[in-house]
């Protein structure tokens, strides 16, 4: 670095000299063309196939393109796809691309990359698995043509390879795609509205992006991950301040142009500053879930997670994790993101009524508890899991469980909750967690829903008819069918209790005026984005 | 001079040594299991267990510490586990931030903390004295973080003179890298100033107090003359120890800094590490603090023989 | 034993009475250290209500009648909290300095007389003494879970190689002094000289550290909450009062201000105790103040 001793006499001396001299403002460094944007996380991992994170996939939404998109009206909508049939015993789904495709290196975009990414994809992710069950083949007639052949009906083909959230079906060069579905993937390259710009990248600090000039937008407007993606500025700055006083600070001070997710209880700070904008800009918000281990005592018994349903009281809940003011949270009594086609009331009296402890005590009475000790484990790096537990650790007290509330960070407990142990082992009775609106809308791709046992979530819930009901799901014809399945499914998890889901909550986005375009949807998009 | 200087460094070898075992050890008893965190929400035991596995991390202690120390001995602190990305790399692209607040901070203390220490010796028993004393005393018994707030709130919100996080490479400009680090310099340093300041205080009062300044002052010797060529001459040595172990606080404090402020140094890498039980990133991190600092008191100890003529390699 | 003479005079002289009367300011400390343990242990007859107990309906509430200090983003009581907050941070504070001078001691004597223990412990020493002490914490926080035996058996082993060093220099340099010397061949011995000789002239500079260690140690307690690796969040510990309401500084600067104040005071106490108790102890300083 060449620091050498009288150099630095020289600097420290001039350094005092200008500290006196400061002009304001020295600092502004403001570009039209950058926005400099602070994400919900830190971005650490490049692999939006390998990893579930959702801040790498949104990172895999501003270098990668899909070949369907989901819209607003929860339809999937062709992205890179330009026309595509599917033959009359729903069989084949032939795909046609659009023209002019071309990766960030240059090379076209062929029905072989396709292929390969869907492959990857298919080993990796939930939906993904169950779809390959049906996939016979897949098969590029040409460069822009290629098939999808099936051995069975598949009736959520387009919404599987046009899913929205974790893991998405991201397109990737052949090359890249080829890789060991278990290994990471290093290559940022992609066919997207953004290229990754992987020298300026520190992770924990920050991550760059500049437009893509070769990208051709479709000319739709755009509508959640549907529609014209087209890049408004030049460069993207993904900042990562994790003290939320520093990052209110800093848009305050417009060093910074947008913070994609402001605390709640921050609002009220940044609200009265003339220069900012704060939105709800996700539809679908965050479900709060509360997770028990159904293999230890004492929650192995049904009677007693039924009883906890009975004083969990999701306002109490929400308005301390999401604040006082009710346009962002509501309470969600559904195993579905309400406000979506499947979510439903069924089966949701115990969770939905007036909060009975009395009712609690009976059931814990008939349990048979003896008074074992049940550890909540909460994590204080994150605000969403310690809110939760806080207030359901005080209320399970009250109801005479003998709750032990640990501390710990985010790291410890996802460590910790693979324990299959009983607590006298360093095992675990009860976690919190949240999962985004669009990863809870249906049954297939509700993840701790699953009641397979030990292949099922932390917490290892085992229930045949959950399962079984989910099964029916998948093969559901149309909407009607699928809506009667899912109430099923849930009135059997409304009595199994695989997870207490503990609220719908949005967290509000808050950006600096000079920002236009932000597009409402419940996955952060940059495209279509201004600055003025 | 120069065997002295080899063999001072050479007994930094075993120090270095301990160090290392200790680090090891440390996170190869940690609970946090790594392999858990990359599998992510949705991963399941069987997914755990195949990445611990890929790791390595069922082999025994030995193994993987001659593995590791091998690694370390040629430049190779290893892989992190989060960003995939070699340790050496993640440590190196934040290397600038770090030594730039540290120096800036230990350069500015050092120059405001000395000759405040001097005047409340010299003027022992006034207001003066009392005052550098009892902001040094408040200089400890503040929390760093809390300071930082402060600071922030008075210079970048209430009165908007400068930024309120970020670092800005020298490269860009001297006056934006300067007005990002004033903040941070001054929230670290007060606490390392405080101690600076009470040493020079106390072992200015001690040389004072000896014959020969006496003797010097009864010669007629202005005041200022005897403080600076005799006094401050004959405390050198301990002020300069106080400065080498003092940047054990600067380190501490450059934790809690580079936090507040946003500052992609080393300091917030540790922290991350740390959450995120990204081991390999926390030995390589330990290791280099622990030697920076080792290094930092060894340059003190040769010093001290250009300082006081007394004192023999 | 003319020679015992010649230090023995400190252990028998009363230091307090002339400390406080030298410096007004140990009065002010030792004043303010008495409150807060005062205010420690009636903390439950102070007016208090639960510290733990969360209610969402009254969170974030600016001081007033009901809630003298508001309330913080659980709905709990921050005057509470604050008052049973000075138990945990005394705890913290008063734990470390015991265990750590304790121990310190132990080694430092042990080392200070047996070469062959030297050779290996202050080798160990060294190298924990070289990683820097917060880092340190933090790390061995990182490995156990979260409560507040383990905040102070972290920042002890940190504190311990100092102890450990500094007992070392004066029992070496005991060593050599002639009343030791005659003692040994007097035939005293091993354990009366060590009680004799050795402890009290020992425990005047072991004291005076072990009050800096224990302001430092309430400190790092308190940067251990920022950083997430120190006592349980609902255990009410000034630096988790504070750690908790730092993103609200702006709004609800309550929060840290009232915490913030009680741990300022107190270490400033504590340090202002030490201070006064250096200046009587330490006989060379002394002559001059």
């Amino acid at each position: 670095m060449g620091w050498s001793l009288r150099g630095l006499g020289r600097w420290a001396a001039a350094a005092m000299l200008a500290a006196g001299l400061l002009a304001p403002a020295a600092h502004a460094q403001t570009s039209g063309k950058t926005i400099r944007f602070i994400p919900e996380a830190d971005l650490r991992s490049l692999d939006p196939i390998w990893t579930t994170a959702y801040i790498t996939r949104n990172h895999g939404y501003m270098v990668y393109d899909t070949l369907f998109a989901l819209d607003e009206h929860f339809k999937p909508q062709p992205q890179m796809v330009d026309t595509w049939t599917v033959s009359a015993d729903k069989l084949t789904y032939a795909f046609t691309l659009r023209d002019k495709l071309k990766f960030h290196d240059g090379t076209p975009v062929r029905s072989a990359d396709c292929i390969a990414s869907l492959e990857r994809w298919m080993k990796r992710d939930g939906l993904g698995q169950v779809m390959a069950l049906s996939v016979a083949e897949m098969k590029a007639a040409d460069d822009r043509r290629f098939s999808i052949i099936l051995k069975k009906p598949f009736p959520l083909l387009l919404e599987a390879i046009g899913k929205l959230s974790s893991n998405v079906p991201f397109i990737m060069p052949e090359r890249i795609a080829k890789t060991d579905a278990n290994t990471q993937i290093t290559d940022p390259t992609g066919s997207g509205p953004f290229k990754f710009v992987k020298s300026e990248w520190v992770p924990g600090n920050k991550a760059v992006y500049v437009r893509n000039p070769d990208y051709v937008p479709r000319s739709e407007k755009p509508s959640w991950a549907a529609g014209g993606k087209v890049a408004k500025v030049d460069r993207v700055e993904w900042v990562y301040i994790p003290d939320p006083a520093t990052a209110a600070n800093a848009l305050a001070a417009g060093e910074v142009d947008w913070w994609q997710q402001l605390p709640p209880d921050l609002v009220p700070q940044l609200q009265s500053n003339p220069d900012i904008t704060i939105a709800n800009t996700d539809p679908l918000g965050s479900i709060g879930v509360m997770r028990f281990n159904q293999l230890q005592p004492p929650f192995n018994n049904e009677k007693l997670r039924q009883a906890v349903l009975y004083v969990i009281d999701q306002k109490e809940i929400m308005t301390a994790l999401a604040g006082d003011d009710q346009r962002n949270w509501r309470t969600c009594y559904s195993y579905y993101t309400c406000n979506t086609p499947m979510a439903s009331e069924a089966g949701a009296a115990p969770l939905s009524g007036p909060r009975d402890p009395a009712k609690a005590k009976a059931l814990i009475k008939e349990s048979g508890y003896k008074g074992e000790r049940i550890v909540i484990m909460t994590a204080t790096d994150q605000p969403i899991v310690d809110r939760q537990a806080q207030i359901v650790a005080e209320r399970l007290r009250e109801i005479g469980l003998n709750v032990d509330l640990q501390a710990m960070d985010w790291g410890t407990l996802i460590t910790r909750r693979t324990s299959k142990e009983p607590v006298e082992k360093n095992g675990w009775s009860i976690f919190f967690t949240w999962f985004v609106g669009p990863d809870m809308i249906n049954p297939a791709l509700n993840f701790p829903i699953r009641a397979n046992g030990d292949k099922a979530w932390f917490g290892w819930p085992s229930d045949d008819k959950l399962e079984a009901l989910r099964a029916e799901w998948l093969a559901a014809p149309d909407l009607a069918a699928q809506q009667r399945v899912a109430a099923e499914v849930q009135e059997e998890a409304f009595t199994s209790v695989p997870y207490v889901p503990t609220g719908q909550f949005i967290i509000p986005t808050a950006f600096r005026k000079s920002l236009h375009g932000v597009i409402v949807a419940p996955v952060v998009f940059l495209w279509n984005v201004e600055k003025q | 001079m120069l065997a002295y200087i080899i063999r001072r460094l050479i007994a930094t070898v075993p120090v270095m040594g301990v160090v290392a075992l200790f680090v090891f050890s440390l996170l190869y008893i940690a609970p946090g299991d790594p392999a858990a965190m990359i599998a992510g929400d949705l991963a399941t035991s069987e997914d755990i267990a195949r990445i611990h596995a890929k790791l390595g991390l069922d082999e025994p202690f030995l193994l993987r510490f001659g593995h590791w120390l091998w690694g370390v001995l040629h430049g190779d602190l290893g892989i992190s586990i989060f960003t995939n990305l070699p340790v050496t790399q993640l440590i190196g692209q934040r290397l600038e931030p770090t030594v730039a607040l540290t120096l800036t901070t230990l350069v500015v203390t050092v120059v405001f903390a000395v000759p405040l220490g001097v005047l409340a010796a010299w003027k022992v028993g006034t207001w003066i004295d009392r005052l550098v004393m009892l902001v040094a005393v408040l200089g400890f018994s503040l929390p760093a973080f809390v300071l930082a707030y402060l600071l922030v709130l008075a210079f970048s919100i209430e009165l908007p003179l400068l930024p309120v996080q970020g670092y800005v490479s020298i490269r860009d400009g001297f006056v934006p890298f300067i007005s990002h680090l004033i903040l941070p310099s001054a929230a670290l340093g007060l606490i390392y100033g405080a101690l600076i300041a009470r040493v020079t205080r106390a072992s200015m009062l001690e040389v004072l107090s000896q014959d020969y300044i006496r003797t010097a002052a009864a010669k007629g010797l202005a005041d200022g003359q005897v403080l600076l060529r005799h006094a401050l001459k004959n405390a050198a040595v301990p002020i300069a120890t106080v400065i080498g172990i003092g940047v054990a606080l600067l380190i501490s404090g450059v934790i809690v800094t580079e936090t507040v402020f946003a500052i992609p140094g080393i300091g917030r890498l540790t922290v991350d590490a740390i959450l995120r039980r990204d081991y390999p990133v926390i030995q390589g991190v330990i290791l280099l603090f622990s030697a920076a600092y080792v290094l930092v008191n060894l340059a003190v100890d040769i010093s001290y023989t250009l300082l006081d003529p007394r004192v023999r390699y | 034993m003319a020679a015992a003479e010649l230090v023995a005079p400190l252990r028998r002289r009363h230091w307090l009475a002339p400390a406080v009367r030298r410096h007004p300011t140990v009065a002010v400390g030792l004043l303010i250290l008495v409150a807060m343990l005062a205010m420690a242990a009636l903390a439950p007859w102070l007016g208090t209500s639960d510290p733990l107990a969360v209610s969402p309906i009254r969170r974030l509430r600016f001081p007033a009648a009901a809630y003298w200090f508001g309330t913080d983003a659980y709905g709990r009581d921050v005057y509470s909290r604050t008052l049973y907050g000075a138990r945990v941070s005394l705890q913290v504070g008063l734990g470390v300095a015991l265990l750590s001078t304790a121990l310190g001691l132990a080694i430092g004597l042990v080392t200070g007389f047996n070469r062959f223990a030297d050779a290996v412990i202050m080798r160990v020493m060294d190298g924990l003494m070289s990683v820097p002490p917060v880092l340190l914490a933090i790390a061995l926080m990182a490995l156990t879970r979260a409560s507040i035996g383990n905040v102070i058996i972290a920042i002890t082993i940190s504190e311990v190689p100092r102890v450990a060093r500094l007992v070392r220099g004066v029992v070496l340099g005991l060593r050599e002094q002639p009343f030791v010397e005659a003692a040994v061949a007097a035939g005293t011995g091993f354990l009366r000289t060590l009680q004799r000789h050795i402890l009290p002239n020992t425990l005047a500079p072991v004291l005076v550290q072990a009050t800096y260690i224990c302001a430092s140690a309430m400190i790092t307690e308190a940067v251990l909450s920022f950083i997430g690796a120190g006592t349980p969040p609902q255990i009410p510990s000034w630096g988790n009062i504070m750690a908790d309401g730092r993103s609200y500084f702006q709004l609800r600067p309550y929060l840290i201000i009232f915490p913030g104040v009680f741990l300022s005071l107190t270490v400033l106490a504590v340090n202002l105790v030490g201070d006064g108790l250096r200046d009587a102890l330490d006989p060379r300083l002394a002559r001059r103040l």
